[in-house]
């Protein structure tokens, strides 16, 4: 799923400090799981900003809504009636949730609230790790369901770089070294071959960006 | 210096290199006062390219200096800061500057260095980056496409003996030397036993791959210590500390040198491999004093 992570405060004040009424979105899916954006977070921001503002003498009036994908125009819809009351839109969504309000009520300013992050996964309660970096042309089946491209600081395909130290990486050593992880991996399904064959460089042209796919219906 | 480096390295005499590290900066009065006191006295000069991810003067205007000034350059080039496009350009304009050798690396990370927030490219590995260039020199761009005027260089790379865990790091080896490495400069190295035994592995990958010993100068106790905790694969023994904080105030220099100086005279005397490298950093002037305590 997504991982994404909320802008400081003082940031989003600024970012909306010309208004008097704004419209806060969150989104049901991957920002309510990784808890930057959902229903609950929509509700402390909304707050936490009435409070601000009040305390610099101000005043901020905050209607709230939540829809089930903020990344489908069908769901964001439903936000119509309540966009016209406001003067701008501040999401919680990840960017393709922003952009999708943006592109379907375009009189209307759309101001990101959350950082999007990465593509991961929870490894315990309120901890999140990138795993796949969407690169487009899959390399997981030669290296033990570990993906180098992304848990390598460097993306590196042909095995680990002098940077690596017991088994953590030099960028971070609380970071396993993800050739490290992949060797002892592939060691025990005794497929060490797989990590002495030469993989060439990346082909960037896996995912043209912007991507897009056109999806044949089977 | 009449004999190109792959002939030396070819020579079976044993070889000694030594590194420079351009200036950030245009003032390049200590990088040449460096080349000239080397060049004769070393068999090739290794120029760091924006060593630690620290941004400097280039390692190819360097080496081209170095070639100005009479000397044999060895260009290192990361993938770090170049996508596979510059990295074949810049190997072009190196080959009609008479540069023939090249070091290939992986590359600091980006977030080590004074450029923190800098995008890394790492478009290659070191071991795609070795491939690209014996692709060039095939006549053929990394694309397949036709080269008006070739290439031809002594490629090497780059060798953690002491990685930990040591497997990874032979693999990659092995792949270095298929992928056409024509030498080895290892990452500092100071337990003669342990470095034997990587020494061992690496004849069994290739008899006749070409090995320097990487010999970083340590100039205290302190830095050994560091050496130790900061920079991975790198283990300096205990006693080698003991023996730097046991010199008198002052001359700890001198007993890093007199250290590094046995150390090559232990690889030579035992042929332990085929020559060293040796890196001063910072201190590139007392890379004669070296060699005289080396006995070379």
């Amino acid at each position: 799923m997504i991982i994404a992570e909320r802008k400081p405060l003082e940031d989003i004040k600024q970012m909306i400090a010309q208004y008097k009424k704004i419209l806060l979105v969150g989104c049901g899916t991957c920002v309510t799981v990784c808890w930057a954006g959902g229903e609950k977070e929509v509700g402390i921001l909304a707050s936490q900003l009435r409070l601000a503002f009040r305390r610099d003498g101000g005043e901020l009036e905050t209607l709230e809504a939540t829809v089930e994908r903020q990344c489908e125009k069908e769901m964001v819809e439903e936000l119509k009636d309540k966009i016209q009351q406001v003067e701008a839109v501040l999401s919680l969504g990840c960017g393709a949730g922003v952009q999708t309000i943006a592109d379907r009520f375009e009189e209307t300013p759309v101001y990101p609230a959350l950082n999007t992050k990465f593509v991961g996964m929870p490894e315990r309660e309120g901890l999140w790790i990138e795993n796949c970096g969407a690169c487009g042309d899959c390399f997981l089946d030669r290296t033990g369901g570990i993906c180098p491209i992304v848990r390598c600081a460097k993306g590196l395909l042909n095995g680990p770089c002098g940077g690596t130290n017991k088994g953590k990486c030099e960028v971070d050593p609380e970071k396993d070294c993800a050739w490290t992880l992949i060797y002892r991996r592939l060691e025990k399904q005794g497929r060490l071959d797989l990590m002495r064959k030469y993989y060439p460089p990346r082909n960037f042209q896996a995912v043209v960006r912007p991507g897009k796919i056109e999806a044949q219906r089977v | 210096m009449a004999r190109s480096f792959k002939e030396t390295l070819n020579s079976g005499k044993f070889v000694v290199t030594a590194e420079v590290a351009p200036p950030k900066g245009t003032n390049l009065k200590k990088t040449v006062e460096h080349i000239d006191l080397l060049k004769e006295r070393v068999d090739a000069l290794n120029v760091t390219d924006n060593q630690s991810s620290v941004m400097r003067f280039p390692s190819l205007g360097t080496t081209v200096l170095i070639k100005e000034c009479g000397g044999e350059p060895i260009l290192q080039m990361t993938c770090r800061d170049r996508n596979r496009m510059a990295l074949q350009s810049d190997l072009l304009f190196a080959y009609t500057r008479g540069i023939r050798n090249v070091l290939c690396l992986t590359g600091d990370h980006i977030t080590v260095g004074d450029h923190k927030e800098a995008r890394a490219v790492f478009d290659l590995d070191s071991v795609q980056l070795l491939h690209l260039v014996r692709t060039m020199e095939s006549g053929k761009d990394f694309s397949g496409n036709d080269l008006d005027g070739g290439v031809e260089f002594c490629a090497g790379a780059v060798v953690t003996p002491e990685a930990d865990p040591i497997e990874p790091q032979l693999i990659k080896f092995d792949k270095k030397v298929q992928a056409g490495a024509g030498f080895f400069q290892t990452q500092a190295v100071y337990d003669m036993d342990n470095f034997k035994r990587f020494m061992e592995y690496a004849h069994q990958v290739d008899r006749n791959i070409k090995i320097l010993a990487g010999m970083v100068l340590l100039a205290s106790a302190g830095a050994a210590r560091y050496m130790n905790e900061q920079v991975p694969g790198v283990f300096v023994p205990q006693d080698l500390i003991d023996e730097l904080r046991s010199a008198p105030k002052g001359t700890a220099l001198r007993k890093g040198i007199e250290i590094t100086g046995r150390l090559i005279r232990q690889i030579k005397e035992e042929a332990i491999c085929d020559g060293v490298h040796i890196m001063a950093i910072g201190r590139e002037e007392v890379v004669p004093d070296i060699m005289v305590a080396a006995g070379l």
